[in-house]
Formats: C-alpha cells, sequence, structure tokens
C-alpha cells in the first residue's frame, strides 16, 4: 500500500466533517487510541493487564508446580533459587507457582465485583434519573449514605456476618463498591433524559422499562467501564487486606493477601514469602490504575490535565 | 531620548507561533505598526489574532508559543531580547493590560483594595498604610463612590462594571504609560459600557498614556480611537485613521462596515461578512 | 456607585442568608439519614444476616439459660422495626452491648483505643499534607518535568500497594534490619506501667509532662506506622493539589496578575494556592478519614492499640458487638468529617461567606 493511500485514510479518520456516523465514531476511536498509545504508561498498564490474563488462563502450563501441595520434607521455606524463583513457604510449596495460580483468585475477586457493583449501580442511576421526584430523591439519599461510609471498614462488618470466604469478601466489597456507579449513571440519564430522542421513543409507546433499558443504559456504559477499571486497583487492595486479616479467601487457596497473611509469622527471617506476593498485588493494580487513568485521558480530553 | 517621546511603542514584522500537533499554527503573522501617545485601535474578528499581538507585546503568550519580530521595542528596550526579569518590572509598572471579563481576571479570593495594593507595592516601595490611601483614591479615580466600603469586598460581591473598574483602578495605580485594553467593555451591559469607556477615556487623555483597544467593535473603536488597524487572518490588512474610516480600502473593511445596522436603512437581504482567501496570504 | 447597584447588593445579601439557612437544614437533614442510614446498616449486619444473632454475640458455647436470657435482653422476641428503634436509642446513649472478649462494654473499649487512632491518623496526615500540598504544587507548576514525573510514579505507587505489606517490609527494613525503629506497640513495656497519659494522646501527654524519655520512646514506636499512612495521604494529597493548581493556573486572574508585573513565586503561592486551597481543605479532611478506615490495617501490622486493631481482634473472636461497635465508631467519625469538610469549604469561600 503506498503512503499516499495510508495518509488519506488518515484524513478522512480525522476529517471535521464526517459523512456517515461510521466515519465520526472510526475517527473517534482513532484519536482515542492515539491518545491512549501516545501515553507510555498507560500502554505499560495494558501490557500487565494482558500478562495477567494471559498468566490466569495458561497457570497449569506455566506453573511448575503445584500451588497447594507442598515437600514438607526438604522444601520448607527455603530462599529464592533457580528452583525455585521466589523460594518456598512453610508448607514446602512453591511461592512462584502460587502466585501464577493466585492470579486467578484476583481475577475473580475483579470480574465478580464488576459484574454485581456495576449493573447494581446502573440500575438504580438509571431509573433515579429517569423517574425523577421523590424516587430520585430517595435513590439518591441511600447512594449518599453508602458513599459516605468507610468502604474497607463495611465490607469487615459484612464478612464478620457472613462468615469468612473469598465468595462473601466479593459480596461485602460489591455491597460497598456500587454508589459510584449509580452517581456516574444518573448523571448521564440527566443529560439525555429530555432529549427529542428518547420524547420520540415515548411518543411511540415504548414503556419507562423499555426506555430505560434500551435507550438509556447503553449510553451510560463507556464511562461505567472507565470508572470500573480505574476502581479495579481498589478492589484487588481491599479484597487482598480482607484476605490479610483471615476473612477473605481461605488457606489453602493461593490468593495474594492470604499469602501475605500466612507469610507474616516468618516475615523477619523468610521476607520472600510475604515479599513476593505483595509485589504481585503492587504490579497488578499498578496495572489497572496506569491503564484506568490511559482510558479516561483518551476518552475524556477535558480531563487530560487531571 | 527626547525623540523617543513621540513613539512608545515600535512593532515591526511580530509573528506568533503555536506548534501543535498538526503542524505550526501562525496566530500572528508578520504584524507592524507603532504607538505614540494616542489611542490606537486594533479591530478583528475572534481568531484574528489581535488578543494574540497584545499579549505578545504584554510577554504573556502561553509558554510554547513562538514570538518574534524585527522589532519589538518600548520606549527604546528592546522587549524580545530583554531578559525575564526586567520585562516582568516593566508590567504594571510602564505597560499595564485590562483584559476582558473582571468576573475571570480579579482573584475571586483576594478582596479588591488588597488587589489593587498588590500592584503598587510590587513596583513600589510604600508603607501600608499610604498604599491603602493612594488605593482608595485610585479607586475614587474610577468613579467608586465609596471606595472604603469596595475596598474589603471580593471581586463576586460587586457588579461586572465596577468590577472592571476597579480593574482599571489596579492596572494604573502604578502610573503606566502605555496601556492594552483588550476587549474590555465586551463582557459588561450595554448600559455600563459607555460609563467605563468614559472613565478608560478621560484617564487616558489625563495621563497621556498610550493606548492599544482591541475590540471586534468597529464603530466602538472609531469612536473612541485616533487610528485603527484592522488585523484578518494574524494580518494587518488596512491601517487609517479613525476619521476617514469611510473611505477605507480593503473589501474585509468594507464589509465590516456594511455588517453594521443603521437607522433607517432596509437590511435585505442582512448583509454577510464576506472572507476570501486570498486576503489572508 | 448608582443606586441600582446597591439595592442589587442589600438584595444579594439577603439571599444569601436565606441560603445559608437552607445550607444549614440541608446539611442537618444530611447528617442525621446518613447517621441513621449507619446505624440501619450494622443494625442490618448484626441483627439480621445471621441465621442467630444470639448466637453471633455469644458464640455456640454459651449454656442455654445464658443464650435465653441475652435472647431477652436483646429483644429479640420484638417485632424487627422497634428492635431497631431500641437499637437507635441505644446508640445515641454510647451503648453498643457488652464485649464478649474484653468483657467491658464496648463503649468504654472504644473510648480507650480511640485517642491512639486518632493521634495515628492526625500524624499521618500532617505529614501528607506537608510534603504532598508543595510536591502537588511544584508538579503542577514544572508541568511534565522530571519532578512531575517523579511525583507522578510516587502516587500511582501509593493509590496500588497493598499498605499492610508495605508496613511488613518497612519492618524488616527499619526495625530488624536497621533498628532504627522500635518494635510494634506504642510505647515500651518499661514506659507502660510507669507513664500515666492524659488526653490519650501519648506524644502530647509525654510533652506536657516533661517526660522527654517516653516522649522520644513514644515517637520511635509512632514514626514508621505515620510514615506509612503519610505516604498514602502524600500520594492523594500531591496528585489532587497538582490537578487544583493546574485548573487555577489557567484561569485569566493569573494572566491579570503576570500583567501586574508579580513574580511567579507570588502568582504561585499567593493567588493559585490560595484558590486551590479552597478545594484542598475538602481533600484534606478526605484523606484524614481515609486514614481512620487505613488504621484498621496498619493497627494490625504494628499492634497499634487503637480502634482498627479492636475491630480486627474483635473479629478474630467473633464477637460482634465490638466489630459493630467500632464499625459505628469509625464510620461515625467518617460521616462527621466528610460533613464538616463540606461546611468547612462553604465557610473558606468568600464567594458563599455572608458579609
Amino acid at each position: 500500500m503506498s503512503t499516499e493511500a495510508i495518509q488519506s485514510r488518515r484524513d478522512w479518520l480525522l476529517s471535521e466533517r464526517p459523512a456517515s456516523r461510521m466515519q465520526a465514531r472510526l475517527g473517534r476511536a482513532y484519536v482515542a487510541w492515539r491518545r491512549f498509545s501516545a501515553n507510555r504508561l498507560a500502554f505499560v498498564g495494558l501490557l500487565i493487564i494482558l500478562a495477567l490474563l494471559v498468566v490466569a488462563a495458561f497457570a497449569d502450563v506455566l506453573a511448575p508446580y503445584s500451588p497447594t501441595i507442598g515437600d514438607l520434607k526438604n522444601a520448607r521455606l527455603l530462599a529464592p533459587s533457580a528452583a525455585h524463583w521466589f523460594g518456598t513457604d512453610d508448607l514446602g510449596r512453591d511461592i512462584y507457582s502460587r502466585i501464577i495460580y493466585g492470579s486467578r483468585w484476583t481475577l475473580y475477586v475483579v470480574i465478580l465485583v464488576a459484574i454485581i457493583a456495576a449493573p447494581v449501580g446502573l440500575l438504580v442511576g438509571t431509573v433515579a434519573g429517569y423517574a425523577g421526584g421523590w424516587t430520585d430523591a430517595i435513590l439518591m439519599r441511600i447512594t449518599d449514605i453508602f458513599l459516605a461510609f468507610p468502604k474497607l471498614v463495611l465490607a469487615l462488618a459484612f464478612v464478620a456476618a457472613l462468615g469468612p470466604g473469598i465468595e462473601n469478601a466479593v459480596l461485602a466489597i460489591a455491597i460497598t463498591s456500587w454508589p459510584p456507579y449509580a452517581r456516574i449513571a444518573r448523571a448521564e440519564t440527566l443529560t439525555v433524559r429530555n432529549s427529542d430522542y428518547i420524547k420520540a421513543v415515548q411518543l411511540m409507546g415504548a414503556s419507562p422499562f423499555r426506555i430505560v433499558l434500551r435507550h438509556i443504559m447503553p449510553l451510560c456504559i463507556s464511562s461505567l467501564i472507565i470508572r470500573v477499571t480505574l476502581d479495579m486497583a481498589g478492589i484487588i487492595l481491599t479484597a487482598a487486606g480482607l484476605g490479610f486479616l483471615g476473612l477473605g479467601a481461605q488457606p489453602p487457596l493461593p490468593e495474594w493477601g492470604t499469602m501475605i497473611a500466612s507469610g507474616r509469622r516468618f516475615i523477619l527471617d523468610q521476607w520472600w514469602v510475604a515479599g513476593a506476593p505483595g509485589f504481585a498485588i503492587l504490579i497488578v493494580s499498578l496495572g489497572f490504575n496506569l491503564l484506568g487513568d490511559g482510558l479516561r485521558d483518551a476518552l475524556d480530553p477535558r480531563s487530560g490535565d487531571q | 531620548m527626547s525623540g523617543k517621546t513621540s513613539t512608545l511603542l515600535e512593532v515591526e514584522d511580530l509573528r506568533v507561533n503555536f506548534p501543535t500537533r498538526i503542524g505550526q499554527v501562525q496566530a500572528v503573522r508578520g504584524v507592524s505598526f507603532s504607538l505614540g501617545r494616542e489611542r490606537l485601535g486594533i479591530v478583528g474578528e475572534s481568531g484574528s489574532g489581535k488578543s494574540q499581538t497584545g499579549r505578545a507585546i504584554m510577554g504573556l503568550t502561553p509558554p510554547q508559543a513562538q514570538v518574534t519580530a524585527r522589532t519589538l521595542a518600548f520606549d527604546g528596550i528592546d522587549l524580545l531580547a530583554a531578559p525575564a526579569r526586567e520585562r516582568r518590572a516593566l508590567r504594571g509598572k510602564r505597560i499595564a493590560m485590562i483584559l476582558q471579563d473582571p468576573k475571570y481576571s480579579l482573584d475571586p479570593v483576594m478582596s479588591i483594595g488588597r488587589q489593587i495594593v498588590e500592584t503598587l507595592r510590587t513596583h513600589e516601595k510604600v508603607g501600608k498604610a499610604e498604599a491603602r490611601d493612594r488605593a482608595l483614591a485610585m479607586l475614587e479615580a474610577v468613579q467608586i463612590r465609596d471606595p472604603s466600603r469596595v475596598f474589603d469586598l471580593h471581586p463576586h460581591e460587586v457588579s461586572g462594571g465596577m468590577g472592571q473598574r476597579a480593574m482599571i483602578a489596579m492596572m494604573l495605580i502604578a502610573g503606566p504609560e502605555m496601556m492594552i485594553a483588550d476587549e474590555p467593555t465586551s463582557a459588561l451591559d450595554v448600559t455600563v459600557q459607555l460609563d467605563v469607556l468614559g472613565i478608560l477615556d478621560r484617564l487616558v487623555s489625563e495621563r497621556g498614556m498610550g493606548l492599544i483597544f482591541i475590540s471586534h467593535d468597529l464603530r466602538l473603536v472609531s469612536s473612541f480611537c485616533d487610528r485603527v488597524i484592522v488585523m484578518y487572518a494574524g494580518k494587518v490588512v488596512e491601517q487609517l485613521k479613525a476619521s476617514e474610516l469611510r473611505d477605507a480600502q480593503h473589501p474585509y473593511t468594507r464589509g465590516l462596515l456594511n455588517c453594521m445596522p443603521r437607522i433607517g436603512f432596509e437590511r435585505h437581504p442582512l448583509p454577510v461578512l464576506d472572507r476570501k482567501p486570498e486576503w489572508a496570504v | 456607585m448608582s443606586v441600582a447597584e446597591n439595592q442589587a447588593t442589600a438584595g444579594r445579601g439577603s439571599a444569601r442568608a436565606t441560603a445559608i439557612l437552607s445550607s444549614i437544614g440541608r446539611f442537618l437533614v444530611i447528617a442525621i439519614t446518613t447517621y441513621l442510614g449507619l446505624l440501619a446498616v450494622t443494625f442490618f449486619i448484626g441483627r439480621v444476616i445471621p441465621i442467630d444473632p444470639v448466637l453471633a454475640v455469644l458464640g455456640d458455647r454459651a449454656p442455654t439459660a445464658v443464650v435465653e436470657r441475652t435472647r431477652r435482653e436483646m429483644g429479640l422476641d420484638l417485632p424487627l422495626i422497634e428492635q431497631f428503634y431500641i437499637y437507635v436509642k441505644n446508640a445515641l446513649n454510647g451503648d453498643f452491648g457488652t464485649s464478649v472478649l474484653t468483657t467491658n462494654p464496648v463503649m468504654t473499649d472504644i473510648r480507650r483505643a480511640f485517642p491512639a487512632t486518632i493521634e495515628l491518623a492526625t500524624l499521618g496526615t500532617l505529614i501528607g499534607a506537608i510534603i504532598g500540598v508543595p510536591l502537588g504544587v511544584l508538579a503542577a507548576v514544572r508541568r511534565g518535568s522530571l519532578i512531575d514525573q517523579v511525583a507522578r510514579i510516587i502516587g500511582l505507587i501509593g493509590y496500588s500497594v497493598p499498605v499492610f505489606w508495605l508496613g511488613l517490609l518497612g519492618l524488616v527494613l527499619f526495625y530488624a534490619k536497621l533498628r532504627w525503629v522500635a518494635f510494634p506497640a506504642r510505647l515500651d513495656v518499661v514506659y507502660e506501667y510507669t507513664f500515666t497519659p492524659i488526653t490519650g494522646f501519648y506524644l502530647l501527654d509525654a510533652a506536657m509532662q516533661g517526660q522527654w524519655d517516653v516522649f522520644y520512646d513514644a515517637f520511635r514506636h509512632i514514626v514508621l506506622p505515620a510514615s506509612l499512612l503519610g505516604y498514602l495521604s502524600l500520594a492523594y494529597i500531591s496528585r489532587m493539589t497538582r490537578s487544583f493548581m493546574l485548573n487555577e493556573l489557567g484561569q485569566e486572574y493569573i494572566v491579570a496578575a503576570r500583567a501586574k508585573g508579580l513574580s511567579e513565586t507570588r502568582i504561585i503561592w499567593g493567588h493559585a494556592l490560595r484558590n486551590a486551597a479552597v478545594p484542598m481543605v475538602t481533600v484534606i479532611a478526605l484523606s484524614y478519614a481515609n486514614l481512620l478506615e487505613g488504621s484498621v490495617l496498619t493497627e494490625t501490622v504494628f499492634s497499634w492499640p487503637g480502634i482498627g486493631l479492636y475491630i480486627t481482634n474483635s473479629l478474630q473472636n467473633a464477637d460482634m458487638n465490638a466489630v459493630l461497635g467500632g464499625t459505628i465508631a469509625i464510620g461515625s467519625v467518617f460521616i462527621a468529617i466528610n460533613l464538616l469538610s463540606d461546611l468547612l469549604y462553604r465557610l473558606l469561600d468568600p464567594r458563599t461567606k455572608a458579609g
């Protein structure tokens, strides 16, 4: 392909007067991608998250040892070496393998929280915004009340009542993380609520249920995705914190926070037992933070400086 | 330096460029004029480069902007060669600037009096009490009735007209010889505009200052200034005496003139401003 | 000034008074509903989620007679709404029941533990603000420079690091290896018995009594956890300062200040930061509230006998009254700080001040 053709395609994408909605959309996506990929740190974030996905998917292949069965007799608390890259823990298990398997639990928590909390927030926000009046006032008051709570402490109390375990930890985190999504969804709903095309749909006799579901919710998705990505790191840290306090995943699950908790006893002499999983948490949350920042800057140029 | 007294500012081939992702944007492309102790109007539509010309003279263009000129001299001082410190000492002291909207150009969390005193004490060694007295006198000079009350008010507590008078007081207190007024009345109510212009007019002539009056309003400029420069796409397209405006040659100026409504004339069809690309060359 | 302008100012004055009254009213409604909401949630956690709340409070080894008595004492035979009414009444009186673990009323335990948490969080916020604000200002002023990049990375790591893990590493390095700080506790055992606190803030108490050896010891214990919390708060504060400053530096009044001939130092610190300071107050207050919450994990790592450690210890022992009491305590302060920062914002901004 000639450089001229590339040039003209670029011009087509960057055209100030797009001829079709498709061209406008592609053009916007192109500009967003250019801005995103120009941000090196955001790119690093994307790579970290992709690596996390690959590691989680191929954990069986990548891990040299079993994550749960260790060699109690010969391999207790070994320092990092060629055989055990990150050393071994008190039960003789290879920490490197446990971290690889642990990536699955991290993803499990993050994804579950997102698919529970985001739709709840979306529903509350769009219904409040579309219905208005008392419904709006009451729903938003509840949202604000939850926003005013200390998240981690509340999650702790929930898990204390529900009983420890990774599912309950997910539930507790989800309960405390939906309010910001509701606020975003409501704000987006308010901007489109009185627009002509919603009126047109109303005139055609669509039910409020259908309008909210088919015409308002899709519009809130993109800003919600940015916010969820930015929240991922916080979710990971809260889950790890719960695990560290013995309320999240229970041993022998190779969840990173739980691993730090069990390595705590040996921290002074065998620092790697708690050190390695903490480092994994740091890298992955950093990845989500970089990615989220990059996405926000790329999709919302106004906040680029912030 | 007696020869210099007639010319305050000498501008020759002034250019302001902004490097952007899609290449250089040339905001000002070779503007030349000189200013004595007179009123010079710069007229043009938005984007014509008139504001950037004013800011380049002040040295207030954004950091990424590139300013070049064959000559840019104020009272014999080469502004582009002058160190930042010297230029800063000139600003407020000898060259001042009035911005468009007092709602945004006054610091919202500082009282009006303190903002005026601040200009004075930056440039002169003055005691607190004397600075206050002079600020109050300045407020009176811009026809604010109750200076001691307004002195302690915050910008949000006064009207736009009073805010702009405070702005004028703030910029004139150190006694500058030259003033750039960038659309000083565009953000004000029509009834207040004339008051503020009157104050500006009186102070400029009393103090024998040079004034560059930047505006998009050709009629206002022609009634207020001695000379008018018409800018289009970063260039000066015409330079003439305000009294000779009716004899303007350039089609763009004529277009601007034709856009102005006149009582008793039929306005059908409504004239539209003609913009020919060859004028921008 | 014209008569019309005078009248307009007077009209604005009375409108402002109404606005202030209505914002106080709004403030009270928000404060009350939020606090009731907190109680409703803890009530729900304590009474509704557990299949048998008595079991949750007493554990499963309690004799039947005690279980029956407690059931009646807790009012579990009453309808749920009436139970909630009693619960709220008790909570407002500071009665959160008795801790199974310490056998004290939960409120007594909380009173004892709270100063430790406040001391830690206050010191942490101070560190965060003292370093974070100038760092954010510099990052905004020299945007894109090395210092901006460094500030950004420091901030990002602060947002991404598990605080308990960083605390553990800190202990390994500064306590075990370098011996710069003291072991995890509030004071050395020697002083635990000889020192009588007045306010419960040990640094302050020791200084007031002139016991500088105790002060030094307390400092050696608090410095690491406080720096850790300080780092978290620095990450947040510097990032927000940068963003507020960038916003202010782009305003027209900055151009006007330059046109007046002010020095950059004066423009940055005297004008831009003064304007940014108004929202910064909210940020610092929020960061303080977050540190109170962050204390749960930090106190656990550093055996710091504050409310966070109290909650986690109670958790390990399924002491539900204590957990919920601690949650309400932290929650109340958290809510109070949130609301107060909002109020403070209104007071500090001259645009909303009555004048």
